[in-house]
C-alpha cells in the first residue's frame, strides 16, 4: 500500500480542484491531488471548454450581471457570494494570464478577451502550474473512502490506484473533496467521472447538501453521441420526425418542449439560424462540437439531424454540498467543498448557471477552498499528517449483510438510472416525485445491506453508492419544495410560493431528511 | 468510443495510457498500446489531442461500432488527428485557445443572425 502524508488532500482533478491545490500550496502546504483520472482529462471542463462569468469591475455592469438571472434562480442566490465571486474571478484569470500563460485571445482594442476558457488547454495549464508548486499529483487514484481521527474530524481519505493494483491511503490536516457533480454516468461529455464521490464521503462525515432539488438539468447532443455542448443550440430550429416545426421547442427556455416530446417522438433539429460568420466563429470556438457532424457526415447548418437530451445532475444543476462559511467550510472539521461538488445556490440560485457561472464558482470556491484547508492544516501543528486514523466508508465498503456479487454494481446503478434519467420522472412533469424516492430508498437499503466490491470494484461499488445517495437526496428534497422555482417545476404546484423563499438542507446516508435552512430567508432577500 | 490504435503510426509512448481519464487503455505487450476498457470510454477525444503521432480515432458514437474503420479511409478523410488539428496542438499550429472566446448565445426570442 502507498501511504502518503500532507498538509492538505485534494480529491478531483478539475478546475475546482486544481485551483484549491494551487492555492494551497502557494500559501505553503504541502499538497496531494489525487485524482480518479487524469489531471487534466479529467471531468466536465477538460473534455469541453466553457464560458467564464468575467466581468471587469466597473459597478453598473457588476450590477447588471448580478441582476440578470436573479429571477430565473427564484430569488435563491446571495448578491454578496456573486460580488465575491466575481472579483475572485477576474483576479484568477489575471493569474491564468500571466502566471499560467494561458493564450487568451485579443479584440480589436488589443485587450485580451477574458470570458471563455478551451477546455483542453485550460486544464493542461493548471497541471503545469501544479507542477510548479511542487503538488503531488496521483492520476488514476480514486478516493473510495475518508479516514477520520479519533476525535472524528476527517483526517485523510484512502483510495486505490488502478494503474498499479494497489490501494493507497493520503494522511493529512485537511481534505478539499473538488470531485465534480454527479451525472449519474448519463454519457454527457467528460462526465463518467462525476459520480458524486466527494460529496457522498463528506455526507458520511456528515455534512449536509443544498438545492438538491435544482438537479433536474439536461443538455442536447446528436443522438448516440457524448457531445453535450449547447451554446450553438441557441441557433437551431427543431422538428417533428415528419419535418415540421416542434413549436416552443428552444435551447435555453424551450428545453422542457423537447423533453415532454421525446418521451413520446424522435426530434430532430437544425442550426438555420447561424449565418457564414458565425458558422466560422463556431468552428474555432468549440471544435469538438464539430466532431459528431464531420465524422458522421452531416452538415449541422443545412441537415436535421437527431437529437436526444442528457441528464446532467448536479454537474450543471445546482445543488451540493452546503457551505457553513465564506472559506467554504463544510462544518465538518477539515473539509472544505469546492466546485460542482458544492452547492451553486449561493450564485445561480435555483437555476443552472450554465457554463460561464459554474466555471466561475470552480475557480473562486477552489481557491476559497485551498487557502481555508492550508490554513487549518496549519493550525493542526506538524503532527496533523501522522495521525491515528480509521476508515469510515459505508455502502459498498462495509455492507451490513451479507456481501453480494462483485459486479452488484451495475444493478444498483440500472435501478438508480431508471429514476433519474428519464425526463418525465425528473422533470416532475405530471408526475410525483415520491414513487421514485420510495424505489430509490428501496434501492439504497438493498445496497447498504449487500453492495461490496474489492479493488477497481471498490471503487465501481462506491460510485453506484455515491449514486444512489445523490438520487435520493434529489427526490427527498423535491417533494419538500411544494411550489415551482427555478429550474425546480411540479405539474401539481404550478406557482412560485412566496412563503417558500428559502433554501432547502438535505443529507443522510441511511435514512435522508430534508428542512429548511434557518434563516435563509432573511439572509437571500436583497 | 475509442475505435483505432494504429499500430502503423505509434512510437508507444504510453501517453494515452496516462491521459484517459477512464482509463481505457493498457500498455500491451505487442509495443502499441491496446484498448482493454472500450465499454468505459466516454468518447471525450481527449486521448486523440494527446497523441503526439495522431495514432487514435475516437467514433463519435457512444457504442462501439459493429466492426472497426477501416485506417487507411481514416486517413484518406483527414479525420486521423482532426481534433488535435482543430484545436490547433502540435508544433508549428496556434492554439485554438488563442483565436475565439465563446459562441455568442442567439436570442432565441428573435434576435439577428450575424
Amino acid at each position: 500500500m502507498l501511504d502518503l502524508t500532507a498538509d492538505v488532500l485534494v480529491v478531483g482533478g478539475g478546475p475546482a480542484a486544481t485551483w484549491a491545490a494551487f492555492k494551497a500550496a502557494q500559501a505553503g502546504a504541502d499538497v496531494v491531488l489525487a485524482d480518479k483520472g487524469y489531471c487534466g482529462t479529467s471531468g466536465a471542463t477538460a473534455s469541453a471548454g466553457t464560458g467564464v462569468w468575467y466581468v471587469p469591475p466597473d459597478p453598473d455592469r457588476r450590477d447588471a450581471a448580478m441582476a440578470s438571472r436573479e429571477g430565473l434562480g427564484g430569488y435563491l442566490a446571495d448578491r454578496r457570494w456573486m460580488a465575491r465571486v466575481l472579483d475572485q474571478t477576474s483576479e484568477a484569470m489575471g493569474e491564468l494570464a500571466e502566471l499560467g500563460r494561458y493564450p487568451f485571445p485579443r479584440g480589436d482594442d488589443g485587450r485580451q478577451l477574458r470570458h471563455g476558457l478551451q477546455g483542453p488547454e485550460y486544464l493542461r495549464r493548471m497541471r503545469i502550474l501544479l507542477r510548479r508548486v511542487g503538488v503531488r499529483v496521483l492520476d488514476h487514484s480514486p478516493v473510495t473512502e475518508p479516514v477520520a481521527d479519533a476525535s472524528g474530524a476527517v483526517a485523510g481519505a484512502a483510495g486505490y490506484r488502478r494503474q498499479q493494483d494497489t490501494p493507497y491511503r493520503v494522511r493529512a490536516g485537511a481534505v478539499v473533496p473538488a470531485t465534480g457533480g454527479c451525472a449519474f454516468s448519463s454519457g454527457a461529455l467528460g462526465c463518467d467521472v462525476d459520480t458524486g464521490d466527494g460529496a457522498m464521503m463528506t455526507a458520511e462525515a456528515g455534512a449536509a447538501l443544498s438545492g438538491m432539488q435544482f438537479s433536474n438539468a439536461y443538455a442536447i447532443a446528436p443522438k448516440s453521441t457524448s457531445v453535450t455542448k449547447t451554446a450553438c443550440y441557441s441557433y437551431a430550429t427543431f422538428f417533428h420526425e415528419d419535418g415540421s416545426v416542434l413549436e416552443g421547442a428552444g435551447s435555453q427556455r424551450g428545453r422542457s418542449v423537447i423533453a415532454r416530446a421525446l418521451v413520446s417522438e424522435r426530434v430532430f433539429c437544425r442550426l438555420d439560424h447561424a449565418g457564414e460568420t458565425l458558422r466560422r466563429t463556431m468552428s474555432l470556438a468549440q471544435p469538438n462540437f464539430f466532431l459528431p457532424f464531420d465524422r458522421l457526415g452531416i452538415d449541422p447548418f443545412t441537415q436535421r439531424f437527431e437529437i436526444t437530451l442528457l441528464a446532467e445532475g448536479t454537474v450543471r444543476g445546482t445543488g451540493g454540498l452546503h457551505l457553513a462559511g465564506d472559506d467554504c467550510s463544510t462544518g465538518v472539521p477539515g473539509l472544505y467543498a469546492a466546485g460542482d461538488a458544492a452547492t451553486r445556490e449561493l450564485i445561480c440560485g435555483g437555476f443552472t448557471g450554465g457554463g460561464s457561472h459554474n466555471a466561475a464558482w470552480a475557480m473562486s470556491s477552489g481557491i476559497w477552498a485551498g487557502r481555508a484547508a492550508a490554513a487549518h492544516a496549519r493550525s493542526l501543528g506538524p503532527h496533523a499528517g501522522t495521525r491515528r486514523v480509521h476508515a469510515t466508508g459505508a455502502a459498498g465498503l462495509r455492507p451490513v449483510g451479507k456481501a453480494g456479487r462483485a459486479d452488484g454494481h451495475r444493478e444498483v446503478v440500472d435501478a438508480v438510472q431508471r429514476e433519474v434519467l428519464p425526463y418525465d420522472k425528473n422533470l416532475r412533469d405530471g408526475s410525483r416525485p415520491e414513487p421514485a424516492l420510495a424505489e430509490l430508498d428501496h434501492v439504497g437499503a438493498q445496497a447498504r445491506e449487500s453492495l461490496f466490491g474489492t479493488a477497481r470494484d471498490a471503487v465501481r461499488a462506491r460510485q453506484a453508492a455515491a449514486m444512489v445517495a445523490h438520487a435520493r437526496w434529489m427526490y427527498t428534497a423535491a417533494p419538500a419544495r411544494t411550489e415551482a422555482r427555478g429550474m425546480h417545476t411540479r405539474a401539481d404546484f404550478p406557482r412560485q410560493d412566496p412563503g417558500q423563499h428559502h433554501r432547502l438542507l438535505t443529507g443522510g446516508l441511511d435514512e435522508p431528511w430534508v428542512r429548511p435552512l434557518a434563516g435563509a430567508a432573511e439572509r437571500v432577500a436583497s | 468510443m475509442i475505435e483505432l490504435v494504429s499500430a502503423d503510426r505509434c512510437v508507444a509512448c504510453d501517453t494515452c495510457v496516462h491521459v484517459c481519464p477512464t482509463d481505457v487503455f493498457d500498455p500491451g505487450t505487442g509495443g502499441a498500446p491496446v484498448i482493454a476498457r472500450q465499454d468505459e470510454c466516454q468518447t471525450c477525444f481527449l486521448c486523440e489531442a494527446y497523441c503526439p503521432v495522431d495514432a487514435l480515432f475516437v467514433a463519435p458514437r457512444t457504442h462501439p461500432l459493429p466492426e472497426h474503420p477501416d485506417e487507411s479511409s481514416l486517413r484518406e478523410s483527414g479525420l486521423l488527428g482532426s481534433y488535435r488539428a482543430a484545436i490547433g496542438w502540435g508544433r508549428g499550429r496556434t492554439p485554438g485557445a488563442a483565436l475565439v472566446p465563446v459562441v455568442p448565445l442567439r436570442d432565441e426570442t428573435g434576435g439577428r443572425t450575424p
